[in-house]
């Protein structure tokens, strides 16, 4: 499979990442090198292969539903670029 | 008096509890060398101040006989682990001004036990890279030059940082991470020692994510029992992090010592690459013979699904950083650049903030995971990732207790000599390396001897899981063999 510049433009505005004219067709290759690269896993027989999703098997971690740092909004809130009091301030969403 | 930073950390805590210096004493010669090597651009932020206040405070514990298992030691902390209200900014622009509210685990385990925080230390931009070149903050410099010449040599990445002030004496040891290679790469090119731990060993509460299965911290250090020691005190169990396994840390130092006669190392066809250069093969049979030498039987094993190991690796890595990057959006923390609307208050934010690998991987993984595509490419890999831990749960099945291969294909490379290849070859610097974390095994890499050109080269020895101790076991026979290395001041 390989992306044509398009797709790039569309997968950099699912990723949210500004992408100029320039920068799309430059990555339009990288990224086709890279898709290329990958494609040979394509001869792996993976036919009744389970994904992996743990070094050893074990049980989830399930923790008891209660607040253990709860309280904290200025500690929260003390790195937002842009905040007022405890609130995170972005630009208008709704109209 | 002797050059207090060429103590171990075993040495420093011999000369501590014989009151032959102080963590205080110990400390000022550590931030003298960190002055003076700025050119090698291995921290990124300094903590005089809190260094001396808590060397202070280990100097008291141990008037007082109360000395804590890493008291007074003096250690660099990557950039990635989060240090409550100081600089934690994973080598990228996105995270500019951040400081954290919390500790990670890893870091609090450190200090719980005494250690000495010196700085953060450099680090490819969100832990992606191989040489160390990604940084937001500029490239590292390695301590090491080729014989007869002056060019500037990279140490490997992403914990770049990390080996290289180890390496020049700017520290007794560091924390490091490794998701493909990252530990042990950067430790083979400088001539230190590396260990990445099985995952769910260390806590990775309070770690910058780049890929949430693959993450896993460690220690670099100077020799293998600096490494073990390091690493008693970094590992726990942690609530806080669900991927925490339940299994008691052992003493990993009683491993240093311990006969290797009569274990199975097994030497997987495999890794003999094509175009592997003489002198990593010559290293890899030096590795074999002194393994030999000391009572250890050696078999040929095979390990078929290895070479799939990096291309899977390369859906897997950028999938999971694509989502855990999705956090630094302008709101929360670090950087914001306006726009007309919050779409473009996102794009224009990350645009600025994120360096050109880190994009690349948040596209290929957005790519690989958008509708349509998720069962091509990231569940195969996944299903790839079994096969490939399913190879080494066959051979340590058959009796083999550790394996061995070179740790990477080249020794460090010129700043830059990369910068016109394709993303691949730089990829390719984890060949060896990447498998064990596709795995999550443990893999520890050894300096085992130079290159003709006096460069450092590193064996790897991989692990069955929670098995360090073996690691540390035979990378010891191997570093009582070959020797140590230091380079050669010049900065």
């Amino acid at each position: 499979m390989s992306v044509d510049t398009e797709t790039v433009r569309r997968v950099a505005r699912l990723a949210r990442i500004a992408v100029s004219g320039e920068e799309a067709e430059a990555l339009k290759g990288e990224l086709n090198t890279i898709l290329g690269f990958v494609e040979q896993l394509n001869e792996v027989d993976v036919t009744g292969v389970e994904a992996m999703t743990a070094v050893v098997a074990t049980a989830m971690k399930k923790r008891t539903d209660v607040v253990t740092e709860g309280d904290r909004a200025e500690a929260v809130t003390a790195n937002a670029p842009v905040r007022e009091g405890h609130f995170f301030v972005v630009p208008k969403v709704v109209e | 008096m002797t050059d207090l930073t060429e103590l171990t950390i075993s040495g420093i805590r011999d000369g501590l509890s014989k009151k032959a210096f102080t963590a205080t004493e110990l400390t000022q010669a550590y931030l003298a060398n960190m002055e003076k090597a700025r050119a090698l651009n291995a921290y990124v932020f300094e903590t005089p101040e809190k260094a001396l206040a808590m060397a202070a405070e280990s100097d008291k514990r141990v008037a007082a006989g109360e000395a804590r298992a890493l008291e007074g030691v003096p250690l660099g902390i990557k950039d990635l682990f989060c240090t409550e209200g100081i600089h934690s900014q994973a080598g990228s622009h996105i995270l500019d001004g951040f400081k954290p509210p919390y500790e990670s685990t890893v870091t609090a385990n450190l200090w719980a036990a005494g250690a000495i925080m010196l700085g953060k230390l450099n680090m490819d931009e969100f832990a992606m890279g191989s040489s160390n070149e990604t940084s937001y903050y500029g490239p590292v410099v390695n301590p090491w030059r080729s014989e007869g010449s002056n060019a500037k040599l990279v140490p490997g990445g992403s914990s770049g940082g990390s080996a290289a002030a180890v390496s020049a004496r700017l520290c007794a040891g560091a924390t490091a991470t490794d998701t493909g290679g990252s530990i042990r790469q950067p430790a083979a090119f400088t001539g230190t020692v590396g260990i990445k731990p099985t995952y769910g060993r260390c806590s990775r509460w309070g770690v910058v994510a780049f890929a949430s299965s693959l993450d896993q911290a460690g220690p670099i250090a100077r020799d293998v029992r600096d490494a073990a020691i390091l690493m008693k005190s970094m590992a726990s169990v942690d609530a806080k992090d669900t991927t925490s396994v339940d299994i008691a840390v052992p003493d990993y130092e009683k491993a240093i010592g311990q006969s290797v006669r009569g274990l199975k190392i097994g030497i997987p066809k495999e890794y003999r690459v094509d175009g592997m250069p003489p002198e990593i093969e010559r290293l890899w049979q030096a590795g074999r013979d002194w393994l030999r030498e000391a009572g250890a039987d050696l078999v040929d094993i095979t390990l078929p699904h290895t070479k799939y190991a990096l291309p899977a690796y390369y859906i897997v890595a950028p999938a999971e950083a694509s989502s855990n990057l999705a956090r630094y959006d302008g709101v929360r923390y670090g950087l914001r650049v306006p726009g007309d609307d919050i779409v473009s208050m996102y794009e224009e934010t990350r645009a600025a903030g994120f360096g050109k690998e880190v994009k690349r991987r948040i596209l290929i993984g957005t790519y690989v995971l958008s509708a349509g595509y998720y069962d091509a490419y990231y569940l195969r890999a996944q299903k790839v990732r079994t096969l490939i831990k399913r190879d080494f749960e066959t051979v340590f099945a058959d009796g083999v207790d550790a394996i061995l291969t070179p740790a990477t294909p080249s020794a460090a490379f010129g700043l830059e000599a990369m910068a016109t290849a394709s993303p691949i070859e730089m990829y390719l610097n984890d060949i060896f390396t990447v498998t064990v974390n596709m795995a999550g095994l443990p893999g520890i890499a050894v300096p085992a001897g130079l290159t003709g050109d006096g460069l450092p080269l590193g064996l790897q020895l991989i692990g069955r899981p929670f098995d360090e101790e073996m690691l540390f076991r035979t990378a010891h026979v191997i570093e009582q063999a070959a020797g140590r290395f230091q380079p050669k001041q010049w900065w």
